[in-house]
């Protein structure tokens, strides 16, 4: 009986087969990357309606985080300040610079400045900035070195996995209230025997890690 | 099956086939007119009836995709569920179909190991049955979540939420089985096929050869071949074998793990299992029924094979019903108001037609198989085995709503009833089933043309030598 393929479809299911091999482990391993939140949206980083720096005036001008996000402490969101806020020190300070016109313009008519939000949560998201504040996060942990970015950019995934992974040990990230609005705090070596004593002293049980806890 | 012919056991029994018992192919059909009479159904022009079925078939799978459509755009607020009753048809549905597929996995697997030669007649198309029903039946826990997009929570897939199933829940564990069981089922029929692929191959030309010599896998026929080919073949009936009692089990524990009075049983395992083999039966004996007289298969389906199917269907009907009187006697044994409530108002209660609608054709009906007479009768059968299909499904329907309608809280007791999209959904979902179940009647040998052949007289060794009488 004469063959019906050629020889060379003898090779055929081997090469299928490490070929569909190769490129399953190709495709898992590109949606392992590029399908991650570490990919998709750290570095997020919009232009905002006014080039406001931090760097200049958090770590040229030293000033507290506290002084603008007043509601960190007390409140479930941090809060972007209000334009008369800005004008405090800008009635005096470049008064007429023309890349503070837009917030000039916001003082004038009473219409608030339309800054582009950075750090996303979504609405099916309880988040609490005073929680975390309270138990001893300090705001770099999530938000990276805030001070040295001259626009804003996000630092961390927000992503559920990371938010979970911190619940489930948050030791390496609670530090001293003094410490809170340090850009550049790292643990120090002692930091286990640190954080066991400040869960005992705000009486802080481990954080929730069911689902009712940020989805209510 | 030659692996077997090297049994002396085998040999003896077919000597004595010859010696007067009953053949399992009638009409005094050689291995060349078998070849002819089956591989013909499927190389002959498409006849007219089988379009008319398929147009049929195809509308109702249209059916049931207009009504997931509406479904998943609506959300399951079309369907008739209530705020007791969270399972309705979608899980009735579900449990009914994956019961049918497990005929054809006994037929293939346990009787293939319990060397029932006469399997040999139904086991291809009864395991073509069992792969249709499962994917079927799988359309429901897709589409049963509502927001099926968000179907992929039921596998256990890393994600960046670092949320995983509950892998203590039954919910869980059947996601596995019946995953498994597709696999398995599907893998036993292909490699059953490929001897029969084979020679339809053999017999064809130009791109139907090429078709069919990429799926017979350069199947030869050689003495090597069938020797790793019946390993194979046995190891996968090995395999399958758990399958059917773990599968419909799991199926089980989804109900009886919760704490619903009326689900909460240990028995339900055991008796899902013989309910599930019974139910298969009954649609194995229906589409036997109407496939050997289309395609004029009476020679090998024979009145002696669907009077054992019968006796099956008679043992495992009476197990149910069993099962049913048991769980009457355990409710009114444990003292468990809730327990004997479930089950009082199972049986009086607002769906009391369902239950006796299941009662009569789940339990009356198999015992007419007592008579031999009844058993041989194709019109009583026929009948007999739609009544099964439609008492298994209400077996489901009873267990699933009537438990839920009247749970712990009797402020919360509601009636279900389905909506039209309920049962558009099931109607649609045959469907879907003979789609799949046409094309392989026209498309691939609906008889096991290799295993056949291996029981008939001829196929025995001493065959020849019996006939010159020269064997004994």
């Amino acid at each position: 009986m004469a063959q019906i393929f050629p020889k060379w479809t003898n090779k055929a299911p081997l090469y299928s087969a490490v070929g569909a091999g190769l490129s399953l482990i190709v495709v898992v391993g590109l949606v392992w990357y590029y399908a991650s939140p570490w990919y998709t949206d750290v570095g997020y980083r919009p232009i905002q309606p006014v080039p406001y720096s931090h760097k200049v005036h958090v770590r040229d001008l030293g000033l507290d985080c506290r002084f603008c996000h007043t509601g960190v402490e007390i409140s479930p969101v941090a809060g972007i300040p209000p334009t008369k806020t800005c004008m405090n020190c800008h009635n005096m300070i470049l008064p007429e610079s023309d890349r503070l016109a837009p917030i000039r313009e916001s003082f004038k008519n009473g219409t608030p400045m339309q800054w582009i939000r950075v750090h996303k949560s979504p609405d099916y998201v309880y988040f609490d900035h005073s929680a975390h504040i309270t138990a001893g996060v300090g705001c770099s942990s999530c938000h990276g070195n805030i001070a040295e970015m001259d626009v804003v950019a996000q630092f961390k995934p927000l992503s559920m996995g990371w938010c979970i992974t911190c619940h489930r040990n948050p030791d390496d990230f609670l530090r001293p209230a003094s410490e809170i609005t340090n850009m550049t705090w790292t643990p120090p070596a002692n930091q286990a025997e640190f954080a066991a004593k400040q869960k005992e002293l705000l009486d802080i049980k481990a954080p929730v890690t069911d689902c009712t806890g940020c989805h209510r | 099956m030659s692996i077997l012919n090297k049994h002396p056991q085998r040999d003896s029994a077919a000597t004595e086939a010859i010696g007067g018992q009953e053949l399992l192919v009638t009409g005094g059909h050689s291995f060349s007119t078998l070849t002819d009479k089956v591989s013909g159904i499927v190389e002959t022009k498409t006849p007219p009836k089988w379009y008319l079925l398929f147009v049929m078939a195809v509308s109702g799978m249209m059916v049931l995709l207009g009504s997931i459509g509406w479904l998943v755009w609506e959300g399951t607020g079309v369907w008739g569920l209530n705020n007791p009753v969270g399972w309705g048809w979608a899980i009735v549905n579900f449990v009914f179909w994956v019961g049918i597929g497990h005929a054809g996995t006994l037929i293939s697997a346990i009787l293939f190991l319990l060397r029932q030669q006469w399997r040999t007649a139904i086991n291809r198309f009864a395991e073509a049955m069992t792969i249709f029903a499962v994917i079927s039946a799988l359309v429901f826990p897709g589409i049963h979540i509502g927001r099926v997009w968000l179907a992929y929570y039921m596998f256990p897939v890393p994600n960046q939420m670092l949320v995983w199933p509950n892998f203590r829940s039954p919910l869980l564990w059947d996601i596995f089985a019946v995953g498994t069981y597709f696999t398995v089922s599907t893998l036993f029929w292909y490699v059953g096929l490929i001897p029969d692929l084979a020679t339809l191959r053999d017999r064809a030309t130009k791109v139907r050869k090429k078709v069919l010599g990429f799926f017979a896998l350069g199947w030869r026929g050689g003495n090597r071949q069938w020797q790793h080919y019946e390993k194979a073949y046995l190891m996968l009936a090995g395999l399958a074998t758990p399958l059917v009692l773990s599968v419909h089990s799991v199926v089980a524990t989804d109900f009886a793990t919760s704490m619903v009075p009326g689900w909460h049983t240990t028995i339900f395992p055991p008796y899902f299992v013989a309910g599930a083999v019974f139910s298969g039966f009954g649609m194995v004996m229906t589409l036997a029924i109407i496939a050997r007289k289309i395609y004029g298969l009476e020679d090998i389906i024979t009145i002696n094979h669907l009077e054992k199917m019968n006796k099956i269907i008679l043992v495992t009907g009476s197990m149910v019903g069993y099962a049913y009187m048991t769980e009457f006697f355990i409710a009114w044994y444990s003292g468990n108001d809730f327990e004997v409530f479930a089950f009082v108002n199972r049986a009086f209660g607002p769906y009391a037609w369902a239950y006796w609608i299941m009662f009569l054709c789940n339990v009356i009906t198999p015992q007419i198989f007592w008579f031999k007479k009844l058993r041989r009768s194709i019109p009583v059968m026929f009948v007999a085995s739609i009544f099964v299909n439609i008492g298994m499904w209400f077996e489901r329907f009873v267990i699933t709503v009537t438990s839920l309608s009247r749970d712990y809280l009797p402020s919360s007791w509601d009636y279900y009833s389905p909506s039209i999209w309920d049962i558009l959904t099931f109607v649609g979902s045959f469907g879907l089933f003979f789609t799949f179940f046409l094309l392989f009647l026209r498309f691939l040998p609906m008889v096991a043309l290799s295993e056949v052949k291996g029981v008939l007289p001829e196929a025995d060794p001493h065959h020849y030598h019996h006939h010159k009488g020269g064997a004994k």
